[in-house]
């Protein structure tokens, strides 16, 4: 039944920190490298070397510009994927059973040999995380590699989503926010982590760390040096003057 | 949101389809024999056909039999029940009625109140999602379900009922355009959806990807809210005036019947057709539209 869980034993997901996210969309070829091979339908590209390419992607970098009341504009770089939401809007309207939120662990996933391909649970996400895929019309998501995070078969330090394994500038965290002592719990704690569109009360697992404000630059003025010079280049200064 | 055909076709025609059938139903008009045959068939092949066209918008058709299993949390799943049910109903209601000249008036009350909740919870279908915030509003069910019964009146022959339920809906939908102008995305800013404005003014310096792509065709469509305007004078001229003023000072033949249908037909059409072009969905705005 795609009816949500009451609760769930964790709440795997995501902290994004947009303080140091460079904008350099590794995470986004990883994880399109990741998830083509291996859970479910391969996400297919259209037109791929032509004059209009686009295709499927669980993880799109955007960026933004931020402009404070006074003082020089912010440039936030914004990684945007499922949020995994404890209130998942996407969930409950799927009419086959193919959305569902996992008990264990909070992840939100599509059982691609039940969808039917309708689209509703896209309408339904406000964030843009679900894509239907052009191919093979069934809905794709993020399932935060749930093939790599309990998979015995890789290396430990590989056992966390590929945009997190592959993130040169450690923007990415991921760990049980279910547990206010996870590293995690206590990152979005120190750095006042936020929620993505509140109002619309989907309660997101995962959580952004704001950018921390810019410096303003300095007011001291420049003084003009030299005034007192002798000699020649008081000479100069003068014959120059009168050019 | 991106108005496929396929949709826009399936929620007039079938809401047309199962009107017709709701009004037959309860013996209005009193048709048996042959006669009654020519109207339930009209109104299967347009609830049928809608709900065919419905089918065609589907990626993965060959899933579309499971959707009648989550009944308990998803409208979309009701729907598929409600117009098998209703289908069904009124399928044992027209046969004793066509062929065995009997009117079995509880099954024919009872067809009537699923075919009117099956229209009701295709409203649902767009009144639940907060995504879109002009069509979470307390208006999209009674206008879904006065398309219904307004045209439904229509093709029952029902000139009188027809012309109110059609004057009704013509007055909901300008309260629900009204509305929806001023609802907006309902509170929904690039500042809300990106938690940027704590530091101030946001806007979109690079969209993630120079194509186009699943979310921006789907949910950023931009076109219908240029010719808005002209769509909703077209809606109500055609949809509701025309009609109600055919229904009341002409006499009704089946010339004026068939007039009336047809503009009726096309300004419902042109309705639907902004009901879906001129909604905007809160997850455009990650890419500034």
């Amino acid at each position: 039944m795609t009816s949500l869980p009451q609760t769930t034993e964790k709440k795997l997901g995501l902290v994004i920190d947009l303080d140091t996210c460079v904008g350099c969309h590794a995470c986004v070829v990883s994880c399109k490298e990741w998830n083509t091979s291996n859970y479910g339908a391969p996400l297919s590209d259209i037109d791929a070397y032509g004059a209009e390419p686009h295709g499927t992607f669980l993880n799109r970098v955007h960026s933004f510009e931020a402009q404070p009341e006074s003082g020089c504009s912010q440039t936030v770089h914004f990684p945007k994927s499922c949020l995994h939401c404890e209130d998942a809007p996407c969930v409950t309207v799927c009419p086959t059973g193919a959305s569902y939120k996992r008990e264990e662990d909070g992840i939100v996933l599509v059982n691609e040999d039940d969808c039917m391909g309708c689209g509703l649970c896209a309408w339904s996400c406000p964030y843009g995380a679900r894509e239907l895929d052009e191919i093979f019309g069934v809905m794709k998501k993020c399932t935060l590699c749930v093939d790599r995070i309990y998979n015995d078969n890789i290396p430990e330090e590989d056992r966390v989503p590929s945009c997190v394994r592959t993130c040169p500038s450690n923007a990415r965290h991921f760990g049980d926010l279910g547990d206010p002592e996870s590293d995690v719990s206590k990152l979005v704690a120190a750095r006042e982590g936020f929620d993505l569109m509140p109002e619309l009360g989907t309660k997101p697992v995962n959580k952004y760390l704001p950018p921390r404000l810019k410096d303003q630059p300095s007011k001291a003025e420049l003084t003009p040096q030299h005034t007192d010079a002798k000699g020649l280049f008081a000479w100069l200064d003068k014959a120059l003057e009168k050019l | 949101m991106h108005p496929a055909p396929s949709v826009i076709a399936f929620t007039t025609l079938s809401g047309l389809g199962f009107g017709l059938l709701a009004f037959l139903g309860l013996g209005l008009p009193p048709v048996t024999g042959w006669v009654s045959f020519v109207f339930f068939f009209l109104g299967y092949a347009l609830a049928v056909g809608g709900l065919l066209a419905s089918v065609a918008h589907l990626a993965n058709p060959k899933n579309a039999i499971k959707a009648f299993s989550q009944w308990r949390s998803s409208w979309l799943s009701r729907e598929g029940i409600a117009a098998v049910a209703a289908l069904s109903v009124m399928a044992v209601f027209a046969i004793a009625l066509i062929f065995f000249d009997i009117r079995l008036r509880l099954v024919g009350l009872l067809g009537a109140l699923l075919c009117l909740t099956t229209v009701f919870t295709t409203s649902m279908i767009y009144t639940q999602l907060k995504t879109v915030p002009r069509w979470n509003m307390w208006t999209t069910p009674p206008v879904f379900m006065l398309h219904c019964l307004g045209g439904g009146a229509l093709l029952a022959g029902q000139p009188r009922l027809a012309a109110i339920l059609l004057a009704l809906l013509g007055a909901l939908m300008v309260w629900a355009w009204i509305e929806g102008d001023e609802k907006g995305r309902a509170g929904s800013t690039m500042e809300t959806a990106t938690g940027l404005g704590r530091i101030g003014k946001v806007r979109l310096l690079e969209p993630p990807h120079s194509g186009e792509n699943y979310l921006l065709k789907e949910m950023a469509y931009q076109v219908g809210r240029k010719h808005a305007v002209k769509l909703r004078v077209l809606a109500l001229a055609l949809g509701i005036v025309v009609p109600v003023l055919l229904m009341l000072f002409l006499p009704v033949t089946h010339f004026t019947a068939f007039v009336a249908i047809i503009a009726h037909l096309v300004g419902i059409f042109a309705g639907r057709w902004l009901f879906f072009a001129e909604a905007e969905h809160v997850q455009a705005l990650y890419y500034g539209r």
